[in-house]
């Protein structure tokens, strides 16, 4: 990691009334990094981007973008962040590249249509440059999200559900240019409620429940800290399956936990000793739903 | 080894001017309905009032009633569209969320106040450039000292637009908006003078119309056509002043804490 973290927030707080919104978190995302953060609906995930972005005010705590105080130093902070809101909003007055013009504007860049047209290029939208943002569809307008966000080459882009309502093709397509964008050098601070999304993307992952993180590690690590591997056998006899400490599920099939590949031998060698009858065998890999799901019933 | 990203060169006051450039376009876009559909109500204004009243009433002396009419229809037009400006601006981004746009970068509160306000000012100069210019063909209007009319007319619409500001960030619906509009801007205009000179109303209602100061908008900004006016035009210009900076420093003061808007 680079010295100076792309992201960093110590401590914040914020709260709605007597909803507390964010109490006490603090992490530190380093630059180049593709980061993701995930918690269910009213973790907090959408408050901590807002703090972060200039969009809401910390009760207490410090943020930081690329070194840059978001409050005491915004300007500089604001340059090096790109928010894609999680919400299809845009401004009906204008075309694609009206809007996009307008956003480099407001960035303080004059001159900025070459790199205009290689964002619309990268993002299919070339042939749709000129059209009102009404016309278009839904996964276009997500896609103008994007490029709305970049025109200023920030080099910390978050994105708050980015894939949120989009199709299989267009998700697939976003994974690649974000994926791309990653290994030009930005940092990514991904939210999303598709957990195989992060956990194809992420170097490292922090689960929010209730305005506090709950985990934080490297994808690879919360794998293998959270979640064992599974192996599932279809039986004709699953009560003698069960009395060997597997989980009977529907269709008669039961399920083990494991930790490594050197114990399913053993474990089949068993449930065939048992003479429960083997008709079919799975091996299931950890996922981060399973770890996702283990964390927040943890906490 | 992470790679670095190469930025481009910004500069804070091009924020500015694309916001001032974007508001302007927002309206310009769409001026059959933001310039000449006020323009075309205060022609009909003039028309009726004018047919009504012109054989019968004259201000200042010799001054026909069509013709004192004119400056009045102008300001008002002018301060209800700098008003309808910046308002409905607000409250169409709060609403549809693509505010979220100009909250992100890295444009000061005071940049945003002073954009929306411009553009406001300009919208509100638009229509009342177009009021007047509709009039001529019916009525010959003189322009005694177009400095003091041009003063009060920026001065009114930074007023109106500052307002427009503070109640676009302050409501939350649309009706909340039009009750901002139709109980407060409508009367306080419809009651400061644009149809009447004080001197032809009881006193009591002359002391009440002082405390309007929408009626020192309009009678200074008179005096820059007929030279003449129902109040020294030095104390509608300290009071119409005044009453722009208290409410700019308002405006400034909700938006330096993102009331409404950062929360």
């Amino acid at each position: 990691m680079s010295a100076v973290p792309a992201i960093r927030i110590e401590a914040v707080c914020k709260s709605f009334g007597s909803l507390k919104a964010l109490a006490g978190v603090s992490l530190e995302i380093g630059q180049g990094e593709f980061f993701g953060l995930l918690g269910p609906n009213g973790a907090g995930k959408t408050t901590l981007i807002s703090a972060l972005a200039g969009l809401a005010r910390a009760d207490s705590g410090l943020i930081e973008v690329m070194g840059h105080d978001v409050v005491a130093d915004y300007r500089n902070a604001r340059l090096q962040l790109g928010v894609v809101p999680q919400e299809l909003v845009f401004d009906p007055f204008f075309s694609v590249r009206e809007l996009l013009r307008i956003q480099s504007g407001y960035f303080g860049i004059s001159a900025n249509d070459d790199w205009i047209d290689e964002i619309l290029a990268s993002l299919d939208l070339l042939g749709k440059a000129d059209a009102n943002m009404r016309s278009l569809s839904g996964g276009m307008k997500r896609r103008v999200l994007v490029a709305q966000a970049l025109v200023h080459r920030p080099p910390v882009i978050v994105l708050d559900e980015p894939t949120a309502g989009v199709d299989v093709e267009l998700r697939q397509g976003l994974w690649q240019f974000i994926r791309k964008l990653n290994q030009d050098g930005h940092t990514i601070l991904l939210t999303t409620h598709y957990l195989e999304e992060a956990e194809a993307l992420c170097g490292r992952i922090a689960m929010l429940k209730a305005g506090r993180i709950v985990a934080l590690d490297t994808t690879q690590a919360l794998l293998e800290q959270f979640a064992a591997h599974d192996l599932r056998v279809r039986v004709a006899r699953p009560e003698v399956a069960r009395a060997l400490g597997g989980t009977v599920q529907a269709g008669g099939w039961v399920s083990f936990g494991f930790d490594t590949y050197a114990d399913v031998e053993p474990l089949l060698a068993r449930v065939r000793a048992a003479d429960s009858g083997i008709e079919e065998i799975q091996l299931g890999e950890p996922d981060l739903e399973r770890v996702f799901l283990e964390v927040m019933r943890r906490d | 080894m992470t790679k670095r990203v190469v930025r481009p060169v910004t500069s804070s006051w091009v924020g500015f001017r694309t916001l001032l450039y974007k508001e302007v376009l927002r309206f310009w876009k769409v001026a059959f309905q933001t310039v000449m559909a006020p323009v075309l109500t205060a022609l009909l204004f003039l028309l009726i009032f004018s047919h009504v009243l012109d054989r019968h009433v004259t201000v200042y002396g010799d001054i026909g009633y069509t013709t004192f009419l004119v400056p009045g229809l102008v300001m008002m037009s002018l301060l209800q569209n700098a008003f309808a400006n910046s308002s409905s601006s607000l409250i169409q981004s709060k609403i549809t969320g693509n505010i979220i746009f100009v909250l992100l970068p890295p444009i000061s509160y005071r940049q945003f106040y002073t954009a929306y306000v411009t553009a406001s000012i300009i919208r509100g100069l638009c229509v009342g450039a177009g009021v007047l210019l509709v009039s001529l063909p019916f009525v010959e209007v003189p322009l005694a000292h177009p400095e003091w009319a041009l003063a009060f007319a920026v001065l009114g619409g930074g007023m109106l637009g500052s307002m427009g500001v503070i109640a676009g960030i302050w409501a939350e619906k649309f009706d909340q908006l039009a009750a901002f509009q139709n109980f407060l801007i409508m009367p306080l205009t419809m009651l400061s003078g644009v149809f009447y000179s004080i001197h032809s109303l009881p006193q009591v209602w002359q002391d009440v119309s002082h405390a309007n100061p929408f009626f020192f908008m309009i009678d200074g900004f008179r005096y820059g056509f007929f030279g003449q006016s129902d109040v020294s035009p030095w104390l509608s210009l300290a009071v119409v002043t005044a009453g722009f900076v208290m409410l700019a420093a308002l405006t400034l003061a909700m938006l330096a804490r993102g009331y409404k808007l950062r929360n």
